[in-house]
């Protein structure tokens, strides 16, 4: 047997032709596929119809496949150049991959627009759905032959009239959104705890300061273990998580993201929300429980008492926007707001925005965030519920809490910040709406859509992090009493104090519009503060936070 | 072990008696064309499957031992049947449904459990005069339940619009604010309950 050493530890495990032999390798590989796919281009000239497709799209993947391998060979023959320019791109690499999953998101919504408007200018609008050839027929004015550019978008643009395809395309969305949120918001957690404590945060992985980071870790996690205590109770163990994940991204299902972005508008939308936040406690309780240890059930135990306490008020405070708007269905109390700054719920009368900045620190005890974050409290238990929780398991439960974040932050939005409408008076925008493609895109980047939604719910979501990282952990006894005796009295005389101003304050009155204008005014000067300031620490960074940190922040 | 522990068991064999019934008797296929938009073979199939699922997961309620086992499968028997509810269009229900039971109850339940250690690992034995007060409170409640399926005439009929969230809300503080009252006590039995199983045993502590 040879010993193993320090000089065995360092050379490189691949010997010395192994590159030109990928090269070589990949090479053959594209070749082959070149050939494959002049073929099946051959083929595909001869047919018609549905074979047409099929050959056209084995002739597209394999056409892909044969750059893939092309590119990976050249990638591996120059791996030191390819490597310097990924890293001097690594910006623009983030900013255009961001931009392309919002056009990947809007594109869809393109395509059912003009699915809808064939259906609507069909001839016989008896038969519910268009054939593929009938689409075809639309799109080029002539008879449908089955072939060319044309025949292809109608076969694509087939499937789309179907519910059930726009219902899987959706699900695939709130799911793909979902890992965005969980993968952007650990690192953008992380970031910001090393900002305020004058250090880096991840830097490395992805070049721009460490932005692929999670994924990273997502792809070390899944290898991980998944160990299991010889005490704990097993079934429960692995079950805990599945009732802890899935809830969190149920409710972006009922979440609207525009008017028209939302996978169900449900008329109980609100409560239904609501249901799945207080559904997804459960798995925190038996994820504790079932690990058998002290630390676990104690943390599992605070999240129980936390969760139950702060329900109250948190349902007062939904109650009090929904007296106002006068419906559960989340996309009319979104509509309400449309209009600007001034129309959003928070700023209707004192005790809305009462009911906001409540709703906000319910909230915060509801997603275990500082500093009511005694469930996994790492400096007195361990890490809380989670202590034995290791690999898979472990991140998915991190999912569930940024994919909960996110959505209270995204309720508050609807609920008292204007929902997706843009702090711009919307009647400038008006003409644009209905005007050409790039008016209607620009409309959705100024006035309000899905965009907005999602900036206004990091806005809050960062505000989340920051007191997370500004605030000291408080006792489980001073939780409760804050609940109890500071929380719901207040939340009940703003349930109240909201009652009596609907019964007795006309809506287009006197008192309403002064009231509207003050309230609006302390919105504008706080917002404006709050930019002030950030602006402040920015200009004066190199005083405030230090050289090692300045070096890397952006713009330095 | 205790009583309530064994109460606990009844409500899923409510459950479990009310989907097996269902099955039988209200499958919503073989409607009319265009009577019912929620009468299609997909809807159908996640009939079936849900109500086998709430039957299983209520079946497993009543069969486990271990008290917090049995509140997982108390959360899936109630889950399944709140999906029952959003299939059958009464969103309200549903949503209600997991709120008061799952996000409540549920949760009242395993906080009861887990303030006390005694549990851990504990078999929980109904005693020979609670096993027959269930299968009475059970019975009764198999009576009515189906006399008031050999009562309706099948398939009913869907009621004529669906039924708003102003509508409920006006009808519960109305005409039905009573039982409305009397259901709101619920939750105030689960905390005893809770509480019960919770607190020290004071006198004969050997019991269990």
């Amino acid at each position: 047997m040879t010993r193993f050493t320090a000089e065995d530890a360092l050379r490189s495990r691949w010997s010395p032709d192994a590159k030109p032999r990928a090269v070589r390798a990949f090479l053959a590989i594209a070749v082959l596929l070149a050939i494959l796919t002049a073929l099946l281009w051959v083929l595909a000239t001869r047919l018609t119809g549905v074979p047409y497709l099929l050959s056209t799209l084995a002739t597209a993947t394999a056409l892909l496949l044969a750059l893939c391998c092309l590119g990976a060979a050249v990638a591996i023959q120059f791996s030191h150049l390819v490597g310097r320019i990924l890293l001097r791109m690594a910006f623009p690499i983030f900013i255009v991959s961001l931009v392309g999953i919002i056009l990947l998101a809007w594109a869809p919504s393109l395509l059912y627009q003009r699915v809808d408007a064939l259906r609507a200018q069909s001839d016989n609008p008896g038969t519910p759905f268009l054939a593929a050839a009938e689409i075809e027929a639309h799109l080029t004015g002539a008879p449908a032959t089955g072939r060319g550019w044309a025949a292809l978008s109608a076969y694509v643009l087939w499937p789309l009239q179907f519910r059930l395809t726009r219902d899987v395309l959706a699900a695939l969305g709130v799911l793909g959104f979902v890992s965005i949120v969980g993968a952007f918001g650990i690192w953008w957690e992380r970031k910001v705890a090393g900002r305020m404590q004058s250090r880096l945060g991840p830097m490395r992985v992805g070049g721009w300061h460490g932005w692929a980071q999670s994924m990273a870790d997502g792809l070390k996690l899944i290898q991980k273990e998944d160990v299991f205590l010889a005490g704990a109770d097993r079934v429960l163990y692995r079950l805990a998580v599945y009732v802890s994940w899935p809830p969190a991204v149920v409710l972006f299902v009922a979440l609207p993201f525009s008017a028209a972005w939302v996978g169900r508008d449900l008329d109980v939308g609100l409560l239904f929300v609501f249901a799945m936040l207080a559904v997804g406690v459960l798995g925190v309780l038996l994820a504790g429980w079932a690990s058998n240890n002290k630390w676990s059930t104690l943390g599992a135990m605070r999240e129980a008492c936390q969760m139950i306490s702060y329900e109250i008020p948190l349902g007062f405070c939904l109650l009090i926007p929904v007296m106002s708007a006068g419906t559960l269905r989340l996309t009319t109390i979104g509509q309400l707001q449309a209009g600007g700054f001034h129309t959003w719920l928070a700023f209707q009368n004192p005790f809305l925005l009462a009911a906001a900045i409540l709703f906000f620190t319910a909230t915060l005890a509801e997603c275990k965030r500082a500093p009511f974050d005694l469930p996994e409290a790492e400096s007195e238990l361990v890490a809380g519920y989670l202590t034995e929780y290791s690999g898979f398991r472990w991140a998915l439960f991190f999912f569930a809490e940024y994919a909960e974040m996110f959505a209270v932050a995204a309720l508050g939005v609807i609920l008292f910040f204007g929902a997706w409408h843009s702090p711009l008076p919307a009647h400038w925008g008006e003409p644009w709406r209905q005007g050409p493609l790039w008016q209607r895109a620009l409309h959705g980047v100024l006035f309000g859509g899905p965009l907005w939604f999602v900036f206004k719910g990091f806005c809050l979501f960062y505000v989340q992090l920051w007191l997370r990282w500004t605030l000291p952990r408080i006792r489980l006894d001073q939780v409760m009493h804050a609940c109890v005796q500071v929380m719901l009295p207040l939340a009940m005389i703003a349930l109240l104090g909201n009652a009596v101003w609907e019964l007795l304050v006309s809506p287009g009155g006197r008192l309403a519009w002064i009231v509207n204008v003050i309230l609006t005014a302390i919105g504008l000067l706080t917002l404006l503060t709050t930019v002030g300031i950030i602006a402040y620490g920015y200009l004066n960074r190199r005083r405030l936070v230090g050289e090692l940190a300045v070096d890397h922040l952006p713009g330095a | 072990m205790t009583k309530v522990a064994s109460r606990l068991k009844l409500l899923p064999a409510v459950f479990a008696i009310l989907a097996c019934t269902a099955v039988a008797l209200g499958q919503p296929t073989a409607d009319p064309p265009g009577a019912d938009p929620s009468a299609t073979p997909g809807n159908a199939v996640a009939f079936y499957v849900l109500a086998a699922a709430a039957t299983l997961a209520a079946l497993g309620c009543v069969i486990a031992t271990n008290i917090v086992r049995m509140a997982l499968c108390l959360l899936a028997a109630l889950a399944a049947v709140a999906l029952l509810y959003f299939l059958m269009a009464a969103n309200f229900l549903g949503v209600i449904q997991l709120i008061v039971y799952a996000g409540g109850t549920l949760v009242v339940i395993v906080f009861g459990v887990m303030l006390t250690s005694r549990v851990y690992g504990q078999k929980l034995r109904p005693r020979p005069g609670e096993t027959a007060l269930a299968w009475l409170v059970c019975a009764a409640l198999l009576v009515g339940l189906v006399a008031i399926l050999l009562q309706t005439t099948w398939p009913a009929a869907p009621p004529p619009t669906a039924y708003s969230v102003r509508e409920i809300g006006q009808a519960l503080l109305t005409d039905y604010l009573l039982p409305f009252e009397l259901a709101s006590v619920l939750l105030l039995a689960v905390m005893v309950g809770a509480a019960y199983l919770a607190a020290p045993l004071r006198q004969g502590a050997k019991k269990c």
